[in-house]
């Protein structure tokens, strides 16, 4: 029985898409900030990783690439990558690092700092990224979208090396924001129990 | 005593809904963002949820056919 298709089902359009524009202006970044706020809203407003299930444009490029074009070993994933502690350890490095990025934007706002345009792989190369167009905007808007390209960037790199390492969606396993609406979930349903 | 196939899942499920999606008889849900859920009822056994599954948890066993009503959560 094959299910039938929704419009969701083809987001992973919209997260190919946001990488490209990246390429031609980094202005465009700031549209990551969709899937950081959608996925923590649905959670406490509804309980549920319904981002996850069904909106994940990502989870769904995964999917695509691993199965359908093949890219994916297909592989168990090791088991410490799916315990608890390094779950909930990469959430915590993630999340030191996004306010890490924060406060460099918070820098660059203050005039303590000028604008670097570079684009941070894996938190520690740094790749020159001189052609975008960023001259219409004030520098820390800049600098936001710099960092934060820099984060779905490396994150998208990390998942598409365990797609091809292990199963087509391994990054959902170990996705922070995966991790956080789950763990919103769960302190959901402990609060509503102990009523 | 009918043996049947069932997928079960184990409570380190990351709630990711990849088994929903696969599961050809809707028979997966994902209970409150919490963890997979899998109605045994109408679980067939197939074993296409436990192949996708990026975390591995789940595993395809065989239960007796008196037990059909209770959940196949673990």
């Amino acid at each position: 029985m094959k299910r039938k298709k929704h419009w969701y089902d083809y987001l992973w359009i919209a997260s190919g898409l946001y990488l490209v524009l990246g390429f031609f202006n980094i202005l465009f970044a700031w549209l990551g900030i969709i899937c950081f706020i959608t996925p923590l809203l649905i959670s406490i407003i509804s309980g549920t990783k319904g981002y996850c299930n069904h909106y994940c444009g990502r989870g769904q490029l995964f999917e695509l690439l691993g199965r359908r074009f093949n890219f994916s070993r297909n592989r168990d994933i090791p088991y410490w990558m799916r315990s608890k502690w390094f779950r909930y350890g990469f959430l915590a490095f993630f999340m030191i690092m996004f306010f890490n990025m924060l406060f460099s934007t918070w820098l660059v706002f203050s005039g303590a700092k000028s604008l670097r345009e570079v684009v941070t792989l894996f938190w520690v190369f740094k790749l020159p990224w001189h052609w975008a167009s960023t001259a219409t905007v004030s520098p820390w808007i800049t600098q936001f979208a710099f960092g934060f390209y820099s984060i779905m960037l490396t994150s998208t790199l990390l998942g598409l090396i365990t797609m091809a390492l292990y199963k087509p969606r391994s990054w959902c396993v170990y996705c922070p924001m995966g991790t956080m609406t789950q763990g919103i979930c769960k302190v959901k349903y402990k609060i509503q129990n102990s009523k | 005593m009918r043996v049947k196939k069932l997928a079960v899942v184990s409570e380190e499920c990351v709630a990711c809904g990849c088994c929903q999606k696969e599961c050809p008889l809707g028979a997966i849900s994902i209970y409150r963002g919490l963890y997979a859920v899998v109605d045994p009822n109408k679980c067939i056994g197939c074993g296409k949820c436990a192949k996708i599954c990026p975390a591995s948890v789940i595993s395809i066993v065989e239960r007796k056919g008196q037990n059909e009503k209770e959940k196949a959560l673990v």
